[in-house]
């Protein structure tokens, strides 16, 4: 192997280590590099991660007895509300914005994303879109008003929305936030395909592009064709509440069902943009760690494709209760249950990527085979809600609070804490501890099952969501308790990865260039990589091209 | 090739942790399920029966789906572990296989298709169920934290706390149910009876029970409405026919207006009632009250608890409630009405006549 | 493990990728097709289902000018665009200068007819369902109108200061198939508010 080692100006910059802080600051406000754009998407994410956090607990102490006074009910409803805007639109969107922005351009072999200054405009808009959500604390009825933000849930229905039931302007303050950071979602998207359409390195074809590039790809198409509907509902919910139009105003003949309609449209897909990522993060971790190709690449590709087509026509499964017609109602049924089999080839693949592989239990991938075993219970609950007459008892109960966070929490958290600890070295040039690591897996699992798995029962006990109390002698309290209990595991299981996050920055041991003994172009670069990403544009023969470096004897390009 | 090896400490406790799971999953089933626990799995009426059949197949298959593909992902994670001694060269490279993938596509399939069709059956059978000729026929209003039963059949209103007659095999007396909306979404759900339904306003819902034991069942509001969802609290009194002729004929009656021989403390109650702004929110038949925003008191004390189901009602709690009803149930949209002590203790007695 | 070589590039063998700035317009027409999508299908939805007057063929007139205006302005800014690749900055601004007259002549007609609607029969936004998804629906177009029409005036005039050259040829194509799409756009509105809706 030649070796050629290539500046070690990081993404950190030398010349930024000394500077003094306020021009450090100032260089990150007005950056257009996609890497640190991707490190401040993250580091903003994981604030609002606690944020989110935080309500939650909230709420679960709330929860923990029956008839308890920790809250008032105004404040309850504030709280998932917000818990449920803040985790989907500026937690786990943003996250996983961060992670693509920084990875897909290193990934393919490109120095930055196709638009920069449109980069950077998408993360300030996602960033003041959480701003404004959160001022409402402060402004939504006026400053001697405080505490009035936005408590219509997070799919805000019709009417509760209208100037009749919500006064003030806390929703206002939602719909637009929402429809700012939607905008900036769009941008990020539009740059991600072109990104990955138009920058691939030499030899780098559609067929030998690594999975996380290709998945990211889904990804951003879903979101232009999916988040755009979302922006349309909110463009109208403002013309209702500033313009005094109708489109959801039930006394005037609106209907409250096409604004169901219209978030679903969104809600949906969204969902699978979320989860798609994190997909992404698997199958590129999984093989590492598992020391073996991936498995049916080409199935894994059409499999995402696929479950991204369908996912735009199963909305009305979140609908099955509204009084739809009997055919319309089948017709969601089949095609939710359908995304179970795409879901179910990613599934196998990954299965089959580790069988007569051997696994290491490094960090990355403990959460990786967490990720698999849980998402496999989420996405089963899922075909339990799908089938309708079962959701009409399951919907809008504890039960489907219990299949989202299963996925949400038990999949896509999973992976994205996976994917910190693989990439940490890249990012920072140094390893994190894997001790610290460790205790973070093993409590947060203890954390997520204990919170999530018990949560399914009060759903089955017939316990509604979205209610600040409930009355004792109805069989809810001792699992409500329970599921309390975990959340402080989780609580401190965050803080033990936080704390390794800021520790390792600073007394990490220092990490090769490659340290995980991987295969994308990713970890050819220097860690960190310097601003321009690589001296050379590399080019590619094969999927796994650090792999034919490693082993001239036996390329992948002579199979694929 | 550097390969780090990792301690395998970690590894027994991870099968620990993973096969609790489903025994978690498995007790949530066959709990024991009190009489005031409204659960899903313990069906009362032909629609919830038909659901929990239907829940069960569907359990079964997923369960089986779980066993096998979880047990794949244990057995492989233990079985290909990189090992102590380890010759330090890479696997063999596996790139995929058409027959693998093809079977793990069909098998799937396969078993949608039979889900899919178990599901449509029930579906079609709950959803489009015609209302045979002796079907007690109610319309459900849902307001904002209340509800309001009007049986057309008979010219009675009930307010949250619904009484039906037993349904018996043979003879069958479902109750259909139209579901209509004074303000935003709410949705009906008795667990044991039936399914939800939304109730939309500007929109006409049905849905039906068939309930076939006598008892009380609960339910709740289960779409998110506002301030005060989580205590809007659903009763329904599934009674024998006897009984529920006797209630249908006892709602019917009218208040008296000034009956003869009127203990003076409920004369002044009724005073202050009548000159208060009860009377613009609330209705009692045979009196001036005929306010349309609140729950219709005629039969206030035929009802066992108060405020849709926040608490029971007892002459304290009926104090209480009047006396300043956000105490009980805050953010609700019944003002106090600042009276004083005096006026309070009128009003409670001539309340109390409300039979 | 030391630091892994980037893989020597070869320039003999060839290597072509689609154009960043298509793809881009590309995508965010894709984004804004279903905006209007919505916008549509409420549009279509409450057809018929207000409550109060007036209804389509009561207050709307047809405009047929515009719409030929609108659609010729696809060809105009085409020759434009095929003139500057070919180097012929007269033509080029003359073509360009065509397809703003025309984009603002459609503007101006919108506007005329909605002064007309507001402040003489009094037909607003508020007045019924109708009002609500007419006004919303043509005025998202007729934001999207304005937005290319600013974008017009600006090469317009760095085109009077013979600033565009030959190669913004690229740049003035990505901008046209976004005016294209502004008319498309137009077709379906047209069909659906003046055809299909009255
Ligand atoms: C974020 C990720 C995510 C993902 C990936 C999914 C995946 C799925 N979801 Fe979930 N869902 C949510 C997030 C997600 N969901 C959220 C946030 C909500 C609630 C929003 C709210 O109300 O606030 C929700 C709500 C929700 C509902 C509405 C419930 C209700 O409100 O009444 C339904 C109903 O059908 C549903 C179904 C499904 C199905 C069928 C899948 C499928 O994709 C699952 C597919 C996976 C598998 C099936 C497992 C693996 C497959 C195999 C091993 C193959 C063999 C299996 C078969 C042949 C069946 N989901
Ligand atoms: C990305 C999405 C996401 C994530 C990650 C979570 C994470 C969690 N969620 Fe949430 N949730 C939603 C999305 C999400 N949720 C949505 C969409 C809804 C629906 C809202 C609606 O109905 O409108 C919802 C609703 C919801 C409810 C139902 C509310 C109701 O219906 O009344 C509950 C109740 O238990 C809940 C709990 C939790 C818990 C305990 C976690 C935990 O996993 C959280 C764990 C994280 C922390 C606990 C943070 C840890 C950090 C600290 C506190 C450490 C601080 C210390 C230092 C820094 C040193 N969530
Ligand atoms: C502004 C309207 C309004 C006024 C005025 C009003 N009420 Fe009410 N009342 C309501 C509403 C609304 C409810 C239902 C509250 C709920 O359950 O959320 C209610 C509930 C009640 C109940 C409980 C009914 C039940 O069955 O649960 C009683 C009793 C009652 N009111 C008595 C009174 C009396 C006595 C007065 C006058 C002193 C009065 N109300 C004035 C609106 C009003
Ligand atoms: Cu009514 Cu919730
Ligand atoms: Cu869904």
């Amino acid at each position: 192997m030649v070796s050629q080692s290539l500046p070690q100006a990081g993404a950190f910059g030398e010349h930024a280590q000394s500077a003094p802080w306020l021009e450090r600051a100032h260089e990150w406000v007005v950056t257009v590099d996609h890497k640190r754009i991707g490190l401040m998407y993250i580091t903003y994410s994981l604030l609002m991660l606690v944020v989110g956090g935080v309500e939650a607990t909230l709420m679960r102490i709330q929860l923990a007895v029956p008839d308890a006074h920790f809250v008032s009910p105004q404040v309850f409803n504030v709280l998932f509300t917000m818990h449920g805007t803040t985790m989907i639109f500026f937690v786990t969107m943003p996250i996983l914005f961060g992670f693509a922005n920084y990875l897909v351009p290193l990934m393919i072999g490109a120095r930055d994303m196709a638009f920069p200054r449109l980069n950077a405009f998408s993360f300030w808009m996602m960033a003041f879109g959480g701003l404004l959500l959160y001022f409402s604390f402060v402004g939504g009825s006026g400053l001697y008003g405080a505490g009035s933000a936005p408590d219509v849930g997070w799919w805000a229905y019709a009417p509760l929305t209208a100037k009749a039931f919500s006064r003030g302007h806390s929703t206002d303050y939602w719909t637009l936030a929402l429809l700012v950071s939607g905008i900036g979602s769009i941008g990020t998207a539009i740059n991600l395909v072109a990104t990955i359409l138009c920058m691939r390195c030499r030899g780098m074809t559609l067929g030998k592009m690594p999975l996380l590039p290709w998945l990211n790809l889904v990804m951003a198409g879903m979101v232009l064709a999916g988040i755009s509907p979302l922006t349309a509902a909110q463009l109208m919910l403002c013309i209702d509440r500033y313009l005094g139009g109708h489109f959801f105003d039930t006394q005037a003949g609106g209907s409250a069902v096409i604004w169901m309609h219209f978030f679903w449209i969104f809600g949906h897909p969204e969902v699978y943009i979320l989860v798609i990522p994190a997909f992404a993060f698997a199958s590129e971790i999984i093989p590492v760690f598992s020391r073996k190709a991936i498995f049916g690449y080409p199935i894994m590709v059409a499999a995402s494709v696929a479950i991204a087509f369908i996912s735009f026509s199963v909305w009305a499964h979140h609908m099955f209760a509204v009084g739809m017609p009997s055919y319309g109602n089948a017709f969601f049924v089949l095609t939710s249950m359908l995304v179970g089999v795409p879901t179910g080839i990613k599934i196998f693949n990954w299965l089959g990527t580790m069988w007569g592989g051997k696994i290491i239990f490094a960090t990355p991938m403990l959460f990786c085979i967490g990720f698999v075993f849980q998402f496999l219970i989420g996405g089963l609950t899922g075909i339990m809600v799908a089938a309708a007459p079962f959701d009409w008892q399951l919907t809008d109960s504890y039960f489907v609070v219990a299949h989202f966070h299963y996925i949400i929490v038990g999949a896509i958290l999973f992976t994205i804490f996976a994917a910190f600890y693989y990439w940490y070295p890249k990012i920072t040039g140094r390893m994190m501890s894997e001790t610290l690591g460790k205790w973070h897996f093993w409590l947060f699992l203890i954390g997520f099952h204990l919170t999530f798995d018990f949560m399914h029962i009060p759903g089955i006990l017939g316990m509604p969501r979205r209610i600040y109390t409930y009355l004792p002698g109805r069989g809810w309290g001792i699992w409500n308790m329970i599921v309390t209990i975990g959340v402080f595991f989780q609580i401190v299981a965050v803080a033990i990865f936080v704390v390794n996050l800021i520790r390792s920055y600073y007394r990490g041991e220092p990490a090769s260039n490659d340290p995980w003994d991987a295969w994308t172009l990713e970890w050819s670069a220097s860690s960190p990589p310097p601003a321009y990403n690589f001296a050379v544009l590399p080019e590619v023969k094969s999927r796994r091209p650090l792999w034919d470096l490693k082993h001239p004897e036996d390329p992948d390009w002579k199979y694929e | 090739m550097r390969r780090k090896k990792e301690p395998h400490l970690a590894f027994p406790s991870l099968m620990i942790t993973l096969s609790s799971i489903p025994s978690a999953v498995a007790a949530s089933l066959v709990i024991h399920v009190r009489p005031s626990t409204p659960s899903i799995f313990a069906p009362a009426s032909t629609p919830a029966d038909e659901i929990y059949r239907l829940a069960i197949f569907v359990l079964a298959i997923c369960m089986g789906i779980f066993v096998i593909v979880g047990g794949l992902l244990i057995y492989a994670t233990f079985k290909f572990r990189l090992r102590g001694k380890d010759d330090g060269r890479e696997p063999a490279q596996i790139y995929g296989s058409n027959q693998v993938e093809l079977a793990w596509t069909v098998i799937p399939v396969l078993i949608v298709v039979v889900l899919f069709l178990t599901t449509a059956r029930v579906i079609h059978s709950v959803e489009d169920a015609r209302a045979p000729a002796g079907a007690i026929e109610v319309t459900v209003v849902a307001h904002q934290w209340w509800w309001e039963f009007r049986y057309p059949q008979y010219g009675v209103v009930a307010v949250n706390e619904l009484h039906v007659p037993v349904s018996n095999p043979g003879d069958s007396t479902p109750t259909y149910l139209t579901l209509l909306s004074a303000d935003v979404d709410h949705s009906f759900w008795v667990p044991q009876l039936a399914g939800k339904t939304d109730i939309i306003p500007n929109r006409v819902n049905h849905t039906w029970i068939d309930p076939q034991s006598i008892g009380v069942y609960l339910g709740q509001c289960a779409m998110y409405c506002g301030t005060q969802h989580a205590n809007m609290l659903l009763r329904v009194y599934v009674e024998s026919r006897a009984d529920f002729a006797r209630w249908i004929h006892q709602q019917r009656a009218t208040a008296a207006a000034d009956p003869p021989g009127e203990d003076p403390a409920v004369a002044a109650g009724r005073r202050v009632f009548e000159t208060t702004a009860c009377v613009n929110c609330h209705t009692i038949r045979g009196t001036i009250a005929d306010g349309r925003f609140g729950p219709d008191l005629t039969h206030l004390m035929s009802r066992e608890t108060l405020g849709a189901g926040v608490v029971p009602n007892t002459p304290e709690n009926l104090r209480r409630w009047v006396k300043n009803p956000d105490a009980i149930k805050p953010g609700c949209d019944m003002p106090a009405m600042n009276l004083s002590p005096q006026q309070l203790t009128d009003l409670i007695s001539y309340l109390e006549t409300l039979r | 493990m030391s630091a892994i070589p980037a893989p020597i590039s070869s320039p003999e063998r060839e290597w072509s990728l689609p154009s960043r700035g298509k793809t881009g317009m590309l995508n965010l027409i894709l984004a804004e097709s279903a905006i209007f999508t919505i916008f549509v299908i409420s549009y279509i939805f409450y057809l018929g289902k207000s409550l109060s007057g007036p209804t389509p063929v009561e207050i709307l007139h047809v405009p047929i000018l515009d719409t030929i205006c609108l659609l010729s302005s696809s060809l105009t800014i085409h020759f434009a665009v095929a003139a500057l690749r070919r180097g012929k900055s007269k033509a080029f601004l003359f073509w360009w200068g065509a397809t703003l007259a025309l984009g603002l002549k459609f503007i101006e007609g919108t506007a005329a007819d909605w002064y007309q609607m507001i402040y003489r029969e009094n037909f607003s936004i508020k007045t019924n369902l109708f009002g609500t998804t007419y006004y919303s629906l043509v005025g998202l177009h007729a934001s999207h109108v304005t937005v290319g029409l600013i974008g017009l005036s600006l090469v317009f005039l760095l085109a009077l200061a013979g600033k565009v050259k030959q190669q913004h040829a690229e740049r003035c194509e990505v901008f046209s198939l976004y005016w294209h799409f502004v008319d498309a756009v137009w077709v379906v509105v047209f069909t659906v508010v003046y055809l299909v809706g009255r």
